[in-house]
């Protein structure tokens, strides 16, 4: 395979992985998995709310909704933090009992997967095919006489020769 | 004087090739995606059949729509924080009182509500038809609901009461809280059917 598709083809797997990656990282619905808790109740419950978000109030993190039905999903992680329950229990209590959309953002998988996979495929696919015609810009294609083959001098000599003996 | 076809440089095919590929496969997932979103982004049903569900109640009993067939349901949802839905529910137990010997079943769906309070709920507005989460939203979603309170008339047949009332409201959901003279006129109509 020609160098230039080569590395067009490294741009578009390692710049693809690494977006993917930076999505799923920056995206990934694992906010409450990862915190580690402190202060008292009242803060450890809005540290709990900040990674997720009731449907009545879309775009509006729990932390920051005012609510009742935010107000009862607080007093309900308050409760559940004050019975030894971890955060990542809590995050799956909530996602059983309302789904998925209770998620700042969709877990990498299933049809959720082309959330993470169409950027990250959209944009490498598209710097390598921009590099694919700026190589060919910046390195023309040889000319057809710059093709040829320089002529040793031996050959030139045999050649002049042949020639003289013709005429 | 004959012409001569130049043949695609092998170069520029593969590029073209890649490009094709390339351009087929976002194709292919934005079409996934506009589907998906079609599919989310309709609003409440208005007409046809019903969407299957399951609700199970908060005293654990069971009900799935296909196996209600021939009972007309009266579907609605609820919050515990939602103040219009205490405008409506001393009326759908009034309704369930009158009409539940004749075979109507009121199926109320809590949503996105704790237990705790929905049980309060229940028990403040003394509701005896069965109620029940809305787990995971399932039902909600299917229903393509805007809020709460909402209600869907389902006939004996399975589908959405049909027509249109003399308001030009279509029979078959009812958005906001429910006036109690169009609850009773149509679970008079689905009986009647």
């Amino acid at each position: 395979m020609n160098k230039q598709y080569l590395i067009a083809l490294g741009i578009f797997l390692g710049l693809g992985a690494l977006i993917f990656a930076a999505l799923a990282f920056l995206l990934a619905p694992t906010a409450t998995h990862g915190v580690n808790l402190y202060g008292d109740l009242d803060t450890q419950t809005l540290q709990v709310a900040k990674g997720l978000y009731c449907p009545v109030c879309p775009g509006t993190p729990l932390d920051m909704c005012e609510t009742q039905a935010c107000q009862q999903w607080r007093a309900l992680i308050k409760d559940k933090l004050s019975q030894g329950e971890t955060p990542a229990q809590i995050e799956a209590y909530f996602i059983s009992q309302y789904g998925e959309r209770v998620l700042g953002a969709p877990r990498a998988q299933g049809l959720n997967l082309a959330v993470y996979l169409l950027p990250a495929f959209a944009v490498s696919a598209g710097v390598a095919i921009l590099y694919l015609f700026a190589a060919r810009r910046v390195k023309p294609a040889p000319s057809a006489a710059s093709a040829v083959k320089p002529v040793s001098n031996e050959y030139r000599s045999r050649i002049e020769n042949e020639l003289n003996q013709d005429e | 004087m004959s012409e001569t076809v130049t043949p695609t440089p092998p170069k520029r095919r593969g590029t073209l090739i890649i490009f094709g590929v390339v351009v087929a496969i976002l194709l292919a997932l934005l079409a996934v995606l506009a589907i998906a979103v079609q599919q989310r982004g309709a609003g409440p049903l208005a007409s046809g059949s019903a969407p299957e569900f399951t609700l199970t109640s908060f005293d654990g009993q069971k009900f799935t729509l296909s196996e209600l067939r021939g009972k007309p349901v009266v579907l609605n949802f609820w919050a515990s924080w939602c103040i219009p839905c205490r405008d409506e529910a001393p009326a759908l137990q009034r309704a369930w009182e009158k009409y539940k010997d004749q075979g109507v079943l009121i199926l109320g769906v809590d949503y996105v509500d704790t237990d705790a309070d929905a049980k309060k709920f229940i028990a403040e507005f003394q509701q005896t038809y069965p109620n029940g989460a809305d787990l995971g939203t399932k039902i909600s979603q299917a229903y393509k609901i805007s809020g709460v309170p909402e209600t869907y008339f389902i006939g004996k047949d399975g589908k959405l009461l049909p027509g249109i009332d003399e308001n030009g409201r279509v029979k078959g959901n009812w958005i906001g809280p429910l006036p109690e003279a169009v609850l009773l006129a149509r679970i008079e109509e689905m009986l009647r059917q």
